[in-house]
């Protein structure tokens, strides 16, 4: 029995020792993913920027993720044993990440961390977030040219400014198409529920919706509308095999080539804290296809998207009004980025509130 | 041919003993061969699973943060279910007890002084003592199933927690994300040992478990628990009231529950969120069954359970096992303990043709 510990330390030593020695020429990279790498949206994506970095670096990188991730207590612990095995930088990437992460990293200085979605920033702490809702007013201008019924179903995971903010670009986008356009909107309360999505979805056609959008994260909207017969958009990533002859494009989360120069930054110890808010121009946001439409449809759609990358059109420019008829940006003037994150209400020509 | 559970005469002493070694020794094997079969070196992975995370004193912190929990529910579940009141909402009489407790820190901001932390806990137990109640009067007035209305209940708690910090509770500095405000240094748990993460739930639950342990063996009202709960006919004639115990039973269960809640919010979280549990009220089912309703037995069985979501961790970190193995070895763990413990009580007999049937019943 004896001898079995003796190995058994000795195995144990081996191991941290060699683990040691690969740290030392490593640049290691830790992952916190909120769902499963499955999931084709939300997570899987920032899985496909985990492999960027490993196909860019190759020998002189690892990475490591830990999938599945409760936004609760378990958080911090796993941040903090991402911490504990070597890693040089680790990427949190749900906001309900944002306070653990703070934690941790005051408790290691010396690793850096980058969060995506949050708004708290430290030495060592980084924030990051992609300007989806350039994409949705682009959603929104397609939706406006194939309705019939004039009215479009939007399931919305849960009302915080990213999705209301998303709502509103969505509609604007719409609007410059068609003034009358109707969305009907349904909340799930939750980011990844295939089972409620598809109830929404189901929902939504019945009150005759022709077009779905959704702003949760699996694919079972499109799904649905596959069955169904109606249109719809993929989210997070390319789900055209989902639904092959109803996907209309998709808003595909791109972080590859952040991911990407944030690890050189730390291999050339140039990293910084700093806040990054990026679109079509950062790369961060990219459109799947346009599929399923007519010519013309598709060619608005890139034009549009060629015009938002280059700066010369922004969603949200003036003039906007609230649903009260409150005027918040004059004619050629463009909505503040601060108003943008902390957007809680709607455009004009949404029905129903913002729920509280 | 069909297969037919029996129960011993008498089950063996030694075998019950013996029941969790065995499990374990029967999960390692079956969890070897599954790491060999997904290319993995089995003693490895089994070592940074099972041994590594005790080695290390950050890890042992850890695993007692996240045990405690575990464990104050299940020892309060032992209560109930002791005495036949299956109470399954646990995870929403934790979030009542949260939410209770948060009432100070999150409405009264500026109220700090040495008073907080223990008038927060107290609210926390109340609310989920309160919050359990609600399926005990149900039970007695309206005879309905406690199983379903403490169950459904869960859910009304769950809802209501995201509705108070989407809305009353927002951080007003939160850009309107679903948040309370942090909690001041006053509201939070005190540490056991500077800088780490392991709180003074951790006293809490040990205390928790040997009070019900004493009750058990050494009252009169554990002797009246174990009559209701075993023979509730005798427990008629011997004067026990089951009405009264199935209230016993659901408020100190609530309360210890509530109380779980309220440490973890003030502890390793810090404020209210729209999650505060990862389930811990359902793990703690298993937890009290694992430990076999004992509250000493729910302690073993607490830091068991938390040690394999530890080590389910560290094995995707530092070997890269995917989650999903990590998740059917837990099962396949909970399979053998469960499995062992029938069948040192019950045989499988292996029932040929219908023939022995009809005889028995004739």
């Amino acid at each position: 029995m004896r001898k079995l510990f003796a190995a058994a330390a000795a195995v144990a030593l081996g191991l941290t020792a060699s683990l040691g020695a690969q740290a030392a020429d490593k640049t290691k990279v830790g992952f916190v993913y909120v769902g499963p790498v499955g999931d084709m949206g939300w997570s899987y994506q920032h899985d496909q920027g985990r492999q960027a970095i490993e196909k860019k670096f190759g020998d002189k990188v690892e990475t490591t993720f830990v999938e599945s991730v409760s936004e609760g207590p378990d958080a911090e612990r796993v941040i903090e044993k991402l911490a504990r095995a070597g890693n040089n930088i680790i990427f949190t990437t749900s906001f309900g990440y944002m306070n653990p992460t703070l934690k941790v990293a005051a408790k290691y200085p010396d690793v850096k961390f980058e969060h995506a979605t949050g708004y708290k920033r430290a030495d060592n702490v980084s924030t990051y977030g992609a300007r989806f809702y350039e994409g949705r007013y682009i959603l929104g201008q397609i939706a406006a040219k194939m309705t019939k019924t004039k009215t479009i179903g939007y399931i919305g995971a849960t009302p915080i400014p990213e999705v209301v903010r998303g709502i509103n670009s969505f509609m604007l986008g719409a609007q410059s198409i068609d003034p009358e356009l109707k969305v009907k909107i349904i909340w799930i309360n939750s980011w990844f529920d295939p089972g409620k999505e598809a109830d929404a979805a189901k929902a939504l056609i019945d009150q005759g919706a022709d077009i779905l959008v959704q702003h949760t994260d699996s694919a079972a909207p499109l799904q649905v509308a596959a069955e169904r017969g109606v249109l719809g958009f993929g989210q997070a990533s390319d789900q055209i095999k989902f639904a092959p002859k109803n996907q209309l494009t998709a808003i595909v989360d791109h972080w590859d080539e952040y991911y990407i120069s944030r690890v050189q930054a730390v291999m050339d110890g140039t990293w910084k804290s700093e806040d990054t808010w990026g679109g079509f121009d950062k790369e961060m946001v990219h459109m799947a296809e346009f599929t399923n439409m007519p010519e013309d449809v598709a060619k608005m759609a890139a034009e549009t998207e060629a015009k938002i990358k280059s700066g010369e059109l922004h969603p949200f420019k003036g003039p906007i009004y609230k649903q009260d008829g409150t005027l918040v940006v004059k004619e050629g003037e463009t909505l503040d980025d601060g108003t943008l994150l902390g957007m809680n209400w709607y455009v004009k020509g949404i029905d129903g509130k913002v729920p509280e | 041919m069909r297969l037919e559970m029996q129960k011993r005469q008498s089950p063996s002493q030694a075998m019950s003993l013996l029941s969790p070694v065995l499990a374990i020794i029967l999960t390692l094997l079956t969890g070897a061969i599954m790491f060999s079969l997904l290319g993995f070196n089995p003693g490895k992975a089994l070592y940074v699973y099972f041994v590594e995370p005790l080695l290390d004193p950050w890890s042992l912190q850890e695993l007692v943060v996240k045990a405690s929990p575990l464990i104050l529910i299940a020892v309060g579940l032992t209560i109930c279910y002791r005495s036949n009141n299956w109470n399954i909402g646990a995870e929403g009489q934790f979030t009542i007890g949260a939410i209770c407790g948060s009432v100070l820190p999150i409405m009264f901001p500026d109220f700090q002084n040495y008073a907080v932390f223990p008038i927060m806990l107290a609210m926390g137990a109340i609310g989920g003592a309160l919050f359990a109640y609600i399926p005990a009067l149900l039970k007695n007035r309206f005879a309905t199933n406690e199983i379903l209305t403490s169950l459904m209940l869960t859910y009304v708690a769950l809802l209501l927690l995201d509705f108070i910090v989407r809305g009353p509770w927002k951080d007003p500095e939160g850009y309107n994300f679903p948040e309370s405000r942090l909690f001041h240094s006053y509201a939070q748990a005190p540490s056991l040992f500077e800088g780490g993460r392991m709180h003074i739930g951790a006293l809490f639950a040990v205390i928790a478990a040997i009070v019900v342990f004493v009750l058990f063996i050494r009252t009169l009202k554990g002797f009246e628990i174990k009559v209701i709960g075993e023979t509730p006919r005798a427990g008629n004639f011997a004067g026990f009231s089951k009405e009264r115990m199935t209230v016993f039973a659901f408020l100190v269960s609530g309360a210890l529950t509530g109380l779980a809640g309220i440490l973890e919010v003030s502890g390793p979280i810090g404020q209210l969120r729209p999650t505060i549990s990862p389930g811990y009220g359902f793990t703690a089912i298993i937890v009290a069954f694992l430990g076999r309703l004992n509250p000493i037995g729910a302690i073993f069985a607490g830091l068991l359970l938390a040690l394999s979501y530890l080590g389910g961790e560290a094995a995707q970190v530092d070997l890269g096992i995917s989650e999903k193995t990590a998740k059917a070895f837990q099962g396949i763990l909970l399979f053998y303990v469960l499995a062992c413990d029938t069948l040192i009580h019950y045989r499988i007999r292996i029932v040929f043709s219908n023939k022995t049937q009809v005889k028995e019943v004739a």
